[in-house]
């Protein structure tokens, strides 16, 4: 517990520098800003963001690509409350009673529960992540090659169970990425691969500019391809605080969505979108007016958001920790580290301590 | 035969052609023997699995019950052209035109793909993008790179001839846009 409490301190010595306060301002900013853009999540959020991290040291790098990640996750539940666009899927189901309370003129209701929500969540699933990731770290330590290789495999056969369509395909992406990892010079012999004569492609391809086309430029083709679905916004937004009903029935609900939400957000590959729909099917199953759910019921806003915030801090500990992304955020924030020339991996704790708590801390 | 999943065969069939693709390339590197792998060795059996699986989901994509749902979404080649062109446009563009001119371009050419264009939106947001480009990436990073138009006589040859070429396809796209309102 001392311990515990120490690293915070250095984590929030870090955190605290006026500079990195700044860069995570920033951060949120310029999440918040690109979220609120319907269709725009946080995946094409960061893609698009990443390069601007280049100059600065890393520490305040990540910091700041945390601040937007947090920043666009908000963004999108946003739109998902005022316009009914979730900005990924996991604010899919945020569009269910979030719309729906927004539709009843309790708009502003819904934003502050959703917020109230998800700042809980936040601050108890990092205290979880900073109790849990020293002793899990120090397993990872062990590790030799060949528990690195299983543990790349189950990452690798992780992310094929649990994307969502067919098996071959999912297969046939990973398949795609390894041999998009193969441009370059190879390391066993020095040959440059596939590098068609051009010395740029000998480094191999840049993380950021495959996450930029996959994720950046796909999104964006996609939305102007899809004409005029717009939805207008709800034009009041009413009084920003909840009642006292509405308070009474969303924190019990915020309460177990946080609980199943860093439970669920452990897993590789589960992250925020598996935790808030299992959050919204136990508030739905659990609660005494079920047929109130879907048109405005606070707890069905208030326990998959605060479940998918915790989620998206505790899917931190096995990427900080064992160094395996556990969803497509997780995986751009493993390209952040490379680019900054750190290992993800256990040895970020004992190398860069200032770096993890500093990043602990700033959420 | 009919194709029950019109998704899958595709998506098969390009994960083939993507397989096949590396096959061919990676087999003129050494491939060396399993216990010794040359550079060619690993990407060779990754794309010979990755077509293999690719024919299965294309085989799959014949068989059972038509899926409901599976058209292949109406492909926008307009849209494609204008932003993965005006991309590469800006690539060239910039080594040769510089910064202060080729990104207002860029802008204004890939605004033609949205489908509400308007002239004085796509001219008033490359001015912003041109001032933001050049407060963080001049001003704030001290990157390093042309910021006026060089004399054409120092292009390179493909500048010479995919600037222009670019330039005039996007301008009349730009004319008709205008007109067509």
């Amino acid at each position: 517990m001392l311990d515990l409490l120490q690293h915070l301190a250095l984590g929030f010595s870090v955190a605290f520098t006026p500079e990195n306060l700044a860069y995570a301002l920033l951060g949120c900013i310029l999440g918040t800003l690109i979220g609120v853009l319907p269709g725009i999540g946080p995946v094409p959020t960061i893609a698009m963001l990443l390069p601007l991290t280049y100059i600065l040291p890393p520490t305040a790098g990540l910091i700041m690509l945390a601040g937007i990640y947090y920043g666009a996750q908000y963004g999108g539940s946003t739109t998902a409350i005022l316009v009914a666009l979730p900005g990924e899927t996991s604010a899919v189901v945020t569009v269910l009673d979030g719309h729906q309370m927004a539709k009843n003129g309790r708009a502003g209701a819904a934003l502050a529960i959703a917020a109230m929500g998800s700042f809980f969540a936040g601050c108890f699933a990092t205290l979880l992540l900073a109790a849990f990731a020293p002793p899990l770290a120090e397993v990872a330590f062990k590790f030799g090659p060949a528990e690195y290789f299983s543990l790349m495999v189950l990452g690798l056969v992780g992310a094929v169970v649990l994307a969502s369509g067919s098996l071959p395909k999912a297969i046939c992406m990973i398949l795609l990425g390894l041999l998009l990892g193969m441009v370059g010079t190879d390391v066993n012999s020095g040959v440059a691969r596939f590098d068609f004569g051009i010395p740029e492609l000998q480094d191999g391809i840049d993380f950021a500019v495959v996450a930029m086309g996959v994720f950046g430029l796909a999104e964006i083709m996609n939305n102007l391809a899809q004409k005029e679905n717009r939805v207008d916004i709800t034009d009041k937004i009413g009084a920003l605080y909840p009642n006292r009903q509405e308070l009474r029935e969303a924190a019990p609900a915020c309460i177990r969505g946080t609980l199943l939400g860093s439970a669920l957000g452990i897993l590789p590959g589960g992250g925020a979108v598996l935790s808030s729909f299992a959050s919204y099917t136990l508030e739905k199953k659990i609660s005494r007016q079920p047929q109130r759910f879907g048109k405005g019921h606070p707890a069905g806003l208030a326990g998959p958001e605060s479940a998918n915030n915790a989620a998206a801090q505790t899917s931190f500990i096995p990427l900080l920790t064992l160094g395996i992304p556990g969803n497509a955020v997780m995986a751009l924030m493993v390209g952040a580290m490379t680019i900054h020339n750190i290992q993800p991996g256990p040895q970020v704790m004992s190398s860069h301590p200032e770096l993890f708590w500093g990043q602990c801390a700033s959420m | 035969m009919q194709i029950k999943n019109q998704q899958d065969f595709w998506s098969g069939l390009m994960f083939v052609a993507i397989g096949l693709g590396f096959v061919i390339f990676s087999y003129s590197y050494d491939m060396g023997t399993p216990s010794r792998m040359g550079p060619g060795y690993f990407p060779f059996w990754l794309a010979v699995c990755m077509a293999l699986l690719g024919a299965i989901v294309t085989a799959n994509s014949l068989r059972g019950e038509p899926a409901e749902d599976s058209a292949v979404g109406h492909f926008d080649w307009d849209i494609l052209f204008l932003i993965i062109g005006s991309i590469c446009l800006y690539g060239i563009m910039l080594d040769h035109l510089g910064l202060y001119v080729a990104t207002p371009l860029l802008v204004i050419f890939c605004s033609l793909a949205s489908h509400e264009f308007s002239l004085t939106i796509a001219v008033g947001n490359a001015i912003f993008l041109t001032v933001f480009a050049w407060l963080a990436f001049v001003k704030g990073l001290g990157l390093i790179f042309p910021l006026w138009p060089q004399p054409i006589a120092e292009w390179s040859t493909l500048a010479q001839i995919t600037i222009p070429l670019g330039i005039v396809i996007a301008v009349v796209m730009l004319v008709r846009r205008i007109k067509g309102k």
